[in-house]
């Protein structure tokens, strides 16, 4: 075994990409960003000093075992499993994918689901074309940690006008703090092709565990006309650090939906982007989280307008309890040459506790005049109006409260596309909420 | 027979400011009593206070419910006590399913290891929606939101007959009703009639009540009942206004509460 890497540098990411036997040019890549990590700083989120998170911890190259089955998987994997029968899965076990499945009716119509590791080698043109385009590995130290520390992964691709019905799944699952998990999930959806994708990552780290550093990435690429539903739900123990930037570039008339249960029970920096680079190109992003505890939250939504008529619809809800503190910010920017664009946002926090604290920051960048664009942000208390209708019936107050909280985000999880995750994601907030 | 429901000398302030005067009324079983008068006279604060709405604060009077003291009980026990009022304007919820609410309305009534079948509920949700002509998609809409003001007052009534209350209070339950609704959410009302539940219907419309016959008709004005009659009374207010009551009383303003 070898120690934990504890820098970075050039050569300690080298050695990675050489220890897995992973093509030259990708060995150099993850040195350059090995080089680049050891240069930039930290990314600086609005209000949230990242100086006293434990970023610093890097692990070590430690895959699951790679497994035929789902049933093979360990047992605090599948207890979560959200559809074991599902027939589109792939699960990263700590820092490698341990099981991959496709039906061979997709794989037929040209569909791949690997991981990104393997797609490194068997597509290597469209690894390279896509691969951290999205989220560029110069944009601040924690990106360049990614670029050089990526394991397992996943790698899907649907080509021009195939339309997958059921939705794939992908798990990522951690129980050995001394692992890097550093999973990059790059989904490329070619011209006219539609999918469902649902992210669960989750974690069964032991008592008293050592902080893990989760750094994952997603990047999504929608080519024009295409529709790409993404589904991610993250809940990790308190242990857990979880970086989360999510990226997508959408073409022309593609769509892009968001649905995101940000239920990290750790320090979490989530940041997500939607490009609009297509005329008449559409993003809708709902994101949740609940803070409990003495949590730190970063949570950024944003959408950059550059195509004509281009569409973003965004909604953030937070609801916060204990000592956590949860800055949500939500950014429109609209390019100059954008007409006709349409961005709206609303950052709602719900308060529980006189101890938290939650901020709400909208922030509309509007280069262009021909345009539409509205916000709405709100920071407030369980609401007395509604409390008092609901006890009208004859429900207690304390009942009252706990429907008009789980109400409160119960928009968005109704959007999990799969049955399974959605009844998952009510439990932990059942258990988050108290 | 001893009322069902007494309101006694009840004098209710709103942020320092008196509303209610000194109400008195008593509701026997089986009856039926429309509260009538002009806007801002304090009808809705009546049903309010009495429902125990925190912004309402009693000063003066009593309220029974069977000999209970109502001001004694949170808005909850009122409720499970058998105390209903279909509000003017019902809050909206988002995220609680109409099916969720009422299902919790009505296990809450019915107490722990008592609750009803998901089967049995969903049954009796149903036939009371086809009763009041409601849209079975309503059941899974989030509570009152975007519903129109129609929708919010048909789904008001429903809530009224599978809690199955003793008191109900209607607050302006046919305003914004089309004419055909108002019938129908009088028949839902008039199935409820027995002789164990009263009814106080407020209302600035004759046409209600023709549907459902009030056995006694109260005016209210600054903050009072300056009247009361038989369902004849209503008849003459529907044909003449409300001045001739002023000139009888004496009464130039009618409001209360303002400055
Ligand atoms: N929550 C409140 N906050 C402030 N003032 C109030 C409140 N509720 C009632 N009032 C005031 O009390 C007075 C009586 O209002 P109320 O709503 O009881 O009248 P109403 O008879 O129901 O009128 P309408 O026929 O228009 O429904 C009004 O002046 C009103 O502004
Ligand atoms: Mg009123």
């Amino acid at each position: 075994m070898s120690t934990p890497v504890t820098s970075l540098d050039r050569e300690t990411a080298a050695a990675l990409g050489r220890r897995k036997n992973e093509p030259d040019w990708l060995v150099e890549w993850r040195a350059e960003a090995g080089d680049l990590a050891g240069r930039l700083e930290l990314p600086k989120p609005e209000k949230m000093p990242l100086a006293r998170w434990k970023l610093d911890v890097y692990g070590d190259y430690r895959p699951g075992r790679p497994v035929a089955d789902p049933s093979e998987l360990p047992a605090a994997l599948t207890e979560l499993l959200s559809d074991a029968n599902a027939e589109a899965l792939i699960v990263q076990h700590n820092s490698g994918v341990v099981l991959a499945r496709l039906p061979d009716a997709l794989k037929a119509k040209g569909v791949t689901l690997t991981s990104l590791e393997e797609a490194a080698r068997s597509h290597a043109r469209l690894f390279r074309d896509h691969f951290m385009v999205a989220y560029r590995r110069d944009e601040h130290k924690l990106a360049a940690l990614h670029a050089a520390l990526w394991n397992g992964g996943a790698f899907l691709y649907v080509p021009k006008g195939v339309e997958i019905e059921q939705p794939v799944q992908i798990v990522v699952f951690a129980d050995d703090p001394a692992a890097t998990v550093a999973p990059h999930i790059l989904v490329i959806a070619e011209a006219g092709s539609r999918v469902t994708v649902v992210e669960h990552m989750y974690s069964a780290l032991p008592e008293g565990a050592d902080a893990l550093l989760v750094n994952g990435a997603v990047e999504i690429f929608a080519k024009a006309g295409s529709h790409v539903r993404y589904a991610s739900v993250h809940h990790m123990e308190s242990a857990a650090v979880d970086i989360a930037y999510r990226r997508a570039v959408l073409g022309t008339d593609a769509r892009v939906e968001w649905i995101v249960g940000d239920l990290h029970g750790g320090n979490l920096l989530s940041d997500l982007h939607s490009e609009l680079e297509g005329q008449g190109s559409v993003t809708d992003i709902k994101v949740i989280t609940v803070g409990t505890g003495s949590q730190r939250i970063s949570l950024t939504t944003r959408a950059r307008h550059v195509g004509k008529a281009s569409e973003s619809n965004m909604i953030t809800r937070a609801v916060m309890l204990d000592e956590a503190t949860s800055i949500l910010t939500g950014v429109t920017k609209i390019e100059k040459g954008a007409t006709k664009a349409n961005g709206e946002q609303t950052e709602r926090v719900l308060m529980l506790s006189p101890k938290a604290r939650g901020d709400a920051n909208p922030i509309l960048l509007i280069d262009e005049d021909d345009v539409k664009a509205g916000h709405a942000a709100s920071v407030g208390r369980v609401n007395e109006e509604q409390v008092y209708y609901l006890m009208s019936r004859g429900i207690t107050r304390r009942e009252a409260e706990r429907l008009i909280i789980h109400g409160f985000l119960e928009p968005t999880v109704a959007e999990i596309p799969l049955e399974g995750l959605r009844d998952t994601l009510r439990r932990i907030l059942e258990r988050k909420l108290g | 027979m001893s009322a069902l429901f007494e309101i006694r000398g009840l004098k209710v302030s709103v942020e320092g400011k008196e509303i209610l005067t000194g109400v008195d009324l008593a509701l026997k079983g089986g009856e039926v009593h429309a509260v009538m008068g002009p806007n801002g006279t304090g009808k809705s604060t009546l049903a309010s206070a009495v429902m125990g709405h925190p912004k309402y604060e009693v000063t003066d009077g009593e309220v029974y419910l069977d000999g209970e003291n109502v001001l004694e009980m949170s808005v909850d026990e009122r409720a499970r006590a058998g105390l209903f009022l279909a509000m003017q304007y019902p809050a909206e919820i988002t995220g609680v399913t109409n099916a969720d609410f009422l299902r919790s309305a009505i296990n809450a009534r019915r107490g722990e290891g008592n609750e009803i079948s998901l089967i049995k509920f969903v049954r009796l949700m149903e036939s009371k929606m086809k009763e009041l002509d409601m849209n079975p998609e309503m059941m899974h809409r989030y509570l009152n939101e975007g519903f129109s003001g129609g929708e919010k007052k048909r789904n008001e009534i429903l809530q009224m007959m599978m809690l199955e209350p003793r008191v109900v209070i209607l607050d302006e339950i046919d305003s914004g009703l089309d004419i055909d609704a108002v019938k129908i959410v009088a028949a839902g009302v008039n199935a409820m009639r027995s002789p164990d539940r009263a009814f106080l219907i407020i209302t600035h419309y004759q046409r209600i009540l023709n549907y459902i016959r009030p056995d006694f008709v109260h005016v209210m004005m600054q903050g009072r009942i300056v009247k009361s009659g038989g369902p004849e009374l209503a008849e003459r207010l529907e044909a003449e206004g409300y001045d001739w009551i002023k000139e009888e009383l004496g009464i130039v303003d009618e409001t209360v509460g303002q400055v």
